[in-house]
């Protein structure tokens, strides 16, 4: 069995005094998508943001590639291919669209072809190029958000709530572009309360609970057992959008 | 691309509104002129500052000792190069300035370097702490100037070319206040122009408004924060040199007296906007100048009275740099 991409083991994270993540374990598979689902409060948001090395993780091993980087500073947790699109966007308001982009790009200029798959995606991103991003609508701000976590090729994408507030045609958009991606070159991992939309792109699933993993393995058998979405999730997929 | 350009026009509406209470045409100039001089030199001191503070949250009441360091070394170059000072030509005079000049941000840099690792690094995000261990960082900084320079003040002499006044009919303008409005404007252009069209520019707008994402990014923030805090010290040095031949006095408390201008500007041009500095330093040097003429009783409080007006109707300041 290959090696997964990213592996996380005993993941212990405390914000002040306050413990979080009780020892969060589970693999996320090169090449796919996996959705981490759970209750409001779980701790997806704090297994992303100690992923990428923003809160330390007091215990426990994160592997990505076969390297250990639960010790590592952001910036070479990023530098190694890493790319993490927050919840709250985190875009730029003060820089337009191309300089959010620009800096997006660390290894030098933006490549025009992936530039113009962008825009075939994120159409608005073009129209408003030299916009300051503090001026774009919120689903305007969350492509752009996506699109300066994929201006350059990522071996990890962290996504967290990409939908989250987004108009049914944006999220239609977000889908295409996810999957393009997913059967290129990126892998994702992604944090999503909208189960429409995580049961057409998942492939594996990660189901937290009170700080722990409580469940991982396919998207579709997840998808299939309303019990034991009731039980992890309290409501089942097909209630919630 | 929709500008604020509001904060922009209380400069000419404040000028305008002085006029007809100065009431002559030649005062009025010589006064907005030394208002805009005075703001620009304010604005050198200031922008560094205002910086570092968006940039990595953190409050430095040491600034000061960096544009007391600047004076002194200023002071100590242009008074051995008295010879140069003293000559009748320009450019040796605009040479003897050059160097001090030069010596000053050189070596408020590098105490920049050592304060940012000795002082400030320990106390990233805490406020408190910051406050007190710069303050007396300040308080260390004067004793060791009077530990080197003796505990008096010295006197400095403008060169000659730079002594006295260009006139333009009835209006007097002081030659010195046009060279210190002309280097400000310099380092305001070269301030804009890095921020807007490299790359460095662009970390530290995007550093200022969400350090974390930019680190997300793969950029360093740490390092860029120390780079910004050592050219922020060394411009309170460049600031601190003009200043001193400015007042032509210089005193180890030379720092601590021009700090709560340089923070009253900050605070009003919005923490961490050096758009809303620059705006900020011109109407404080204007303000200064106009009541310092009008009503001299109430000058040492009409700073601290715009900075309330100006709150009152924008309490982020004037430009508010978008943060996380």
């Amino acid at each position: 069995m290959a090696e997964p991409l990213l592996s996380l083991r005993g993941v212990k994270t405390n914000i002040g005094r306050y413990h979080i993540l009780h020892g969060v374990a589970f693999d996320v598979a090169e090449g796919g998508l996996t959705m981490l689902l759970g209750r409001n409060g779980a701790g997806k948001t704090t297994t992303l943001r100690t992923i990428m090395g923003l809160w330390r993780a007091a215990e426990g091993e994160i592997r990505f590639a076969g390297r250990d980087i639960a010790k590592m500073d952001t910036p070479d947790i990023a530098r190694l291919g890493i790319a993490y699109v927050p919840e709250s966007m985190a875009i730029f308001a003060d820089l337009t669209v191309q300089e959010n982009l620009i800096l997006a790009a660390r290894s030098g200029p933006i490549d025009q072809k992936r530039l113009d798959w962008i825009f075939s995606r994120f159409e608005a991103l073009k129209r408003f190029w030299n916009l300051p991003a503090g001026h774009l609508s919120g689903g305007q701000k969350q492509m752009l958000a996506v699109a300066r976590a994929i201006i350059e090729p990522r071996r990890l994408l962290l996504i967290d709530e990409p939908t989250k507030g987004l108009a049914p045609a944006i999220i239609a958009h977000m889908i295409a572009a996810f999957r393009e991606l997913k059967d290129g070159e990126a892998t994702l991992l992604v944090v999503e309360q909208n189960f429409a939309f995580a049961r057409q792109l998942g492939d594996a699933v990660a189901v937290m609970d009170d700080g722990r993993v409580a469940h991982t393995g396919g998207m579709a058998a997840f998808a299939a057992d309303a019990g034991l979405q009731q039980h992890l999730l309290g409501m089942g997929m097909d209630t919630h959008q | 691309m929709k500008r604020d350009y509001l904060p922009l026009l209380l400069i000419p509406v404040l000028a305008a509104a002085s006029f007809p209470l100065v009431g002559s045409w030649s005062s009025w100039v010589t006064l907005s002129v030394a208002g805009l001089a005075m703001g620009l030199m304010i604005f050198i001191m200031a922008s560094g500052l205002t910086l570092t503070f968006g940039l990595m949250d953190v409050l430095n009441f040491g600034h000061g000792a960096f544009i007391a360091v600047g004076a002194f070394v200023a002071a100590s170059v242009m008074l051995a190069l008295g010879a140069w000072m003293g000559a009748d030509s320009l450019w040796l005079n605009l040479a003897a300035i050059g160097l001090a000049v030069l010596a000053a941000m050189a070596v408020s840099g590098a105490l920049g370097l050592a304060f940012e690792r000795v002082i400030v690094r320990p106390v990233y995000g805490q406020h408190l702490k910051q406050i007190l261990v710069t303050t007396g960082g300040l308080i260390v900084a004067e004793q060791l100037l009077k530990v080197v320079w003796g505990p008096d003040q010295i006197t400095l002499t403008r060169p000659a070319a730079l002594r006295g006044a260009i006139l333009l009919g009835d209006v007097a303008i002081e030659k010195y206040r046009l060279l210190a409005m002309a280097i400000g404007l310099a380092v305001f252009a070269a301030l804009a122009l890095t921020l807007a069209r490299t790359r460095i520019g662009l970390l530290i707008r995007a550093g200022v408004e969400n350090g974390e994402m930019v680190e997300s990014l793969g950029y360093r923030i740490r390092r860029l924060f120390v780079g910004v805090f050592v050219v922020g010290s060394a411009l309170a040095g460049l600031g601190g040199a003009m200043w001193g031949l400015y007042q032509e006095t210089v005193t180890a408390a030379i720092g601590a007296q021009v700090i709560v201008l340089v923070f009253i500007v900050i605070i009003i041009g919005g923490l961490g906007s050096v758009g809303g500095c620059f705006v900020g330093a011109l109407l404080v040097g204007l303000t200064a100048n106009y009541i310092g003429f009008l009503a001299p009783k109430v000058a040492l409080g009409s700073n601290i009275l715009l900075m309330a007006l100006i709150l009152l109707w924008r309490p982020q300041g004037l430009y508010p740099v978008a943060k996380r």
